[in-house]
Parts: structure tokens; sequence; C-alpha cells
């Protein structure tokens, strides 16, 4: 494996007396591509919250680039290279695309206590935010406010966000959630587009997404981690169809 | 379409730096050259117009362009003009001196009651705000020594600016002052909104998660803005104090936080623009309307809001923006 990014170390979150998380461990290395699918209720958002810092973990560490980040802000994870999308879109809705992700880049290269310079126009920052626009192909919305949007372009604005903090690890939570199912193939063409040595984790329920993006696979169920493996390997294994796959499979025959 | 691309980059350089300074210069230039040749024995109501104008400003920058609710703006705005007041009559004499008192008592008020409400969010720092309006105006009250208690603060006796233009009854001189006040104000303000600093407030004002998510410290910029803001609203509370040479409990009461949030509403948040004309369009038609019906007038105030909100809800600056780009596309059409 290559060198590992972040590392979960028996991380369990409890709310009250329940369990939503319990002693999940695992490690994402540089440009590794997974996913991590688990059926409703599973405790996906739960773990990337922790992983985030939004909740702090009732027991375990994270560790990021061989740092322990448990106890650290958000925007200390932020800054340190953890970067993660939403499920539902939060964007900043008053502004335009480009304000959008030059805010991103202008936050990342501490310019945000700048009073009187420019903003998105700034030599530097332009180029940045366009380069990212024109990667993930929506640079010919650039002027457009974000209300405007349609959702598959928001959810990709909200990627465009995230690659401006040049994230070593890119958490996207069910990128594709919301969006019409002949836009997804799209939103996964942009992920394709990424970085080769960016680590991205793939919240997904998609499993078409999931078998097109990644290698390995992680499974959670009832909070635990029940699988580790081939993304070929994943459908094979008795547990995965028991909690989750039989589902999907029933689905498929269904459909 | 090539029209879109050069919306995306307006013109740079020189030319946008121009734009940001010419157009506040001609066109408040204009609206007091209109106002001083309308209302030539009213120069007082226009001066005390533009005091207020400059606190609907400063609660543009925590209301509009950070989404801060509060309901006692007029706190700072009063404490300042207080000081200003006290400073004057302890012998400071030179208006810009005064200025600089105000602007700098604001600026701490700000920062204080920043540090307090933007702590909380949502109904709880609404009323956080009206509280602490509250106990500045229980203060004023009890602290006549410093403010003349409900007789109000009396004697200010500013010198003259540059030691050359005297304070007149007529606040010709006033007028004039306050106007090339508004100006700069102004101007500083439109650079500051669209400075990285700006962007991120506005940001925060969006998606409070969201701005953190990209690694932003949130609650140090808001105290900040407030701060700006306090700056703002205490240059208003001097000029106040430094041509009506008078200072009321009104100055730091519920009654006027509230009056300059529906006029920020009225013109519309998040737009200095919108601040401006929303403050001017109300205190002119309530000066007028008060005048020529001083027993309804408040019902008509009430019947241009409930207009305002149903015609136009994001307010008067974006409904005339909004109208005016539709007119100039006409235009452009063969």
């Amino acid at each position: 494996m290559t060198r590992p990014l972040l590392e979960l170390r028996n991380v369990s979150r409890a709310f009250g007396g329940l369990r939503v998380n319990a002693e999940v461990s695992f490690t994402l290395g540089e440009g590794e591509r997974v996913a991590l699918i688990g059926p409703n209720g599973a405790g996906k958002t739960t773990l990337v919250n922790v992983i985030t810092g939004d909740l702090a973990p009732s027991e375990g560490r994270v560790v990021f680039d061989g740092q322990d980040i448990t106890d650290l802000s958000i925007p200390a994870r932020v800054k340190a290279g953890l970067v993660r999308t939403f499920q539902i879109t939060r964007l900043f809705t008053g502004l335009t695309v480009a304000e959008n992700v030059a805010l991103a880049v202008m936050q990342r290269r501490g310019m945000t206590w700048r009073f009187f310079a420019r903003a998105t126009f700034t030599p530097g920052v332009r180029e940045e935010w366009r380069r990212i626009l024109e990667l993930l192909g929506i640079a010919d919305l650039a002027a457009r406010p974000v209300t405007e949007l349609a959702y598959g372009q928001q959810r990709l604005l909200d990627l465009a966000i995230g690659l401006a903090l040049n994230p070593k690890v890119l958490i996207l939570d069910e990128p594709a959630a919301g969006v019409p199912h002949d836009e997804a193939p799209k939103i996964l063409e942009a992920i394709d587009r990424l970085p080769r040595e960016i680590a991205v984790l793939m919240i997904e329920h998609d499993m078409d997404l999931v078998f097109k993006f990644a290698r390995r696979v992680l499974v959670l169920a009832n909070g635990r981690l029940i699988f580790e493996g081939d993304a070929g390997a994943v459908t094979r294994d008795e547990e995965v169809r028991r909690a989750y796959l039989g589902s999907y499979a029933d689905g498929r025959r269904r459909a | 379409m090539t029209g879109q691309h050069t919306s995306v980059e307006p013109r740079l350089g020189p030319p946008a730096a121009v734009r940001q300074l010419a157009v506040p210069v001609i066109v408040i230039g204009l609206l007091g050259a209109a106002g001083y040749l309308v209302f030539p024995e009213d120069l007082a109501f226009l001066t005390r117009l533009i005091s207020i104008t400059l606190l609907v400003l400063s609660l543009d920058l925590v209301v509009g362009y950070c989404g801060v609710a509060t309901l006692g703006h007029a706190a700072i705005f009063g404490v300042a003009a207080y000081a200003v007041g006290n400073a004057c009559i302890a012998g400071l004499a030179d208006p810009l001196l005064l200025l600089a008192v105000g602007g700098l008592s604001g600026l701490v008020m700000g920062l204080v009651s920043g540090a307090i409400v933007t702590r909380f969010h949502g109904l709880p720092q609404l009323v956080l705000s009206i509280a602490i309006g509250q106990l500045v105006g229980a203060l004023s009250n009890k602290l006549s020594s410093l403010t003349g208690g409900s007789d109000g603060l009396s004697g200010i006796t500013p010198g003259r600016i540059f030691g050359v233009f005297g304070f007149d009854m007529f606040s010709r001189t006033g007028y004039l002052f306050s106007l090339a006040v508004l100006i700069v104000v102004f101007i500083v303000l439109t650079r500051l909104v669209a400075s990285p600093f700006g962007l991120l407030c506005r940001g925060i004002r969006d998606n409070n998660l969201r701005a953190r998510m990209i690694g932003a410290a949130v609650y140090p910029r808001l105290i900040a803005m407030y701060g700006v803001s306090g700056v703002v609203a205490g240059i208003g509370g001097a000029l106040m104090a430094i041509n009506t040479g008078v200072v009321g409990l009104d100055s730091v009461g519920f009654e006027r936080s509230a009056e300059a949030l529906v006029m920020l509403v009225l013109g519309g948040a998040g737009s200095l623009w919108g601040a401006l004309f929303g403050a001017i369009v109300f205190q002119l038609f309530e000066h007028v309307v008060s005048a020529a019906n001083p027993y309804h007038w408040l019902t008509l105030v009430g019947l241009l809001l409930v207009a305002i909100v149903l015609f136009a809800p994001q307010g008067l600056g974006p409904a005339v923006a909004s109208r005016w780009r539709r007119l100039r596309r006409a235009g452009a059409r063969p």
C-alpha cells in the first residue's frame, strides 16, 4: 500500500446509549480510491462527521498524515488537507460560482484578513479557480449566481470548492445524491479527473457508481466495519450479502 | 455567448478602481446637491438624515453582509454620540478629532457587543442584542452626570473645521461636512465589502458551517466586521452630536435601532446602495408625510412598508437594479 494518510484507530461514537459507530479501524493511503458503503442507518455519515471534526469520537483516535488530529478543530483539519463535500450541497448561495471557489482559494492562501484588496479577480486567484472550474467542466458557469444552477451542477461546484482547498484526502459524502440518474455519470467523470495524488473516500449508495470508482471497498453495517477488501470480492462476501447487498441484488432482479 | 464572458471578468485595474471612487462621489454628490436645492430651509433635517444613514450603513455590514440579527445597533451610535458630546464639553473642539473620538468609541462598543452577540444565533442572538440596547439605554438614563439623563446632554459647541469653517445656525457647514464624511465612508465601505474579507463575511452569512469547512475561523471575522460597523455607527453618532449640539436618550433607544432595521430592509440588506436608498427614502417619506398630515403619517409609513414587502420583497435597491438591468438589456437589443 502507498503511504498511509488517514488512519482510524478503534473509533466509536455513541449518542446516549445508542452506539452509532463501534470500533471502526481502517487506513487510507495516498492516491487511493476507496468506497464506504452500507445500508441506511449504518452510521456512515456519523463516521464522516467524526473524521472531519464535526463530532468528537466517544473512543478511539483519528490520525492524519502521521499526526493525531482527534482533538483538532474543523478549520485546522482543513488546513492540514482533510477536506469533505456534503451529502446535501452546502454552497455560498448569495455568491456566484466563481466567488464560491475563489473564496476557498483565498482562505487556503490565508488572504481573507485583507480588508482592501481585490477579491475574486486577484491575479493568481483568478487563474486557480478558473483551472478548477475547467477541470470539472463548469467554467462556463463562472459568472452565474449559485441559485441558478441545476442540482447536478451544484454538486460539481461543491466538489470544486473541495478541490480549491488543495486536499490530501477528499471525502465525498454521496456525491451523486439527489442528482437525476442520467446525470450521475457526469459526476463520476469529474471525480475520475481528480488529480491522482489525492486520496478519495467516497460514501455512496449507488452500487454501479461504487464499482466503477473504487478498487477497495469498506462495508459498514450497524456501526461496525464488516468487510474491507477488493471491490470484486465484496459481492461474494456472505456477511455483506446478508447485511446489505441482498436488497441490492433483489432490487436488480426486480428492475 | 460573448456577453457571458465579459461579465465573468469585469474591467480590471484602474477603470474598476476609478469607478469605485467616482460613482459614489457623483451619485451621493448629486443627491446632496438636490437635497440642498429642494430643502434649503431644512438643512438641519438633511444633516440628521445623513447621521442616520450612516447608522443604517453600519447596520447593513452586520445584518446584510454577515447575517447577524440585531435590534440594538443604536446603542453603538448613541454611546459614540455621548462620548463625542463629553469630549467636546471637556474642551476638545476640533470637529475632525471629535469624529475620531466617535469612531473610536464606536469601535470599542462594536467589538464588545459583537463579541457577545455573535456568540449566539437566531432568536437568542436577537434577544441578546435587544438586551444590550436596553442596558445601554437604562445606563444612559442613570448616569446623568455623563449623559444629562432625560434632559439630554447639551452645550456641545464644536470649533471650526480646519480652523476655518464654523458651524452656522442654518446648518450649511454641518450639511456639507456630513455629506463629505458620508461620501468618504461609502467609498471605504465599497472597497471593504468587495475585499477577500468582505467576501468571506458574505460566505459566513450564506453558510456558516461551509465557511468553517473551508478552514475559516468564523467568530473572529464576525467580531472584526462588528468592529468596522461600530466605527461607522460611531461616526454617525459623532455627526449627530456635532451638528445638533445635543444628545438625547432617543439616540440609544430601541426605537432608533428598530427604525434603522426597517430602513435597511426597505432598501435591501446586503447592498450598500440599498442601505443608502432605504435610509433616504424612508426619512424623506417620513418628513414629507408627517408635515402634510401630522395625524395619520405613521399609518402611511406602515402602508409604504406593506407595499414594499408585497412588491419588492428584496428591498428597493435590488428591485431598482433589476429593472435597470432589464431596461439596458432591452435597449441593447436592436
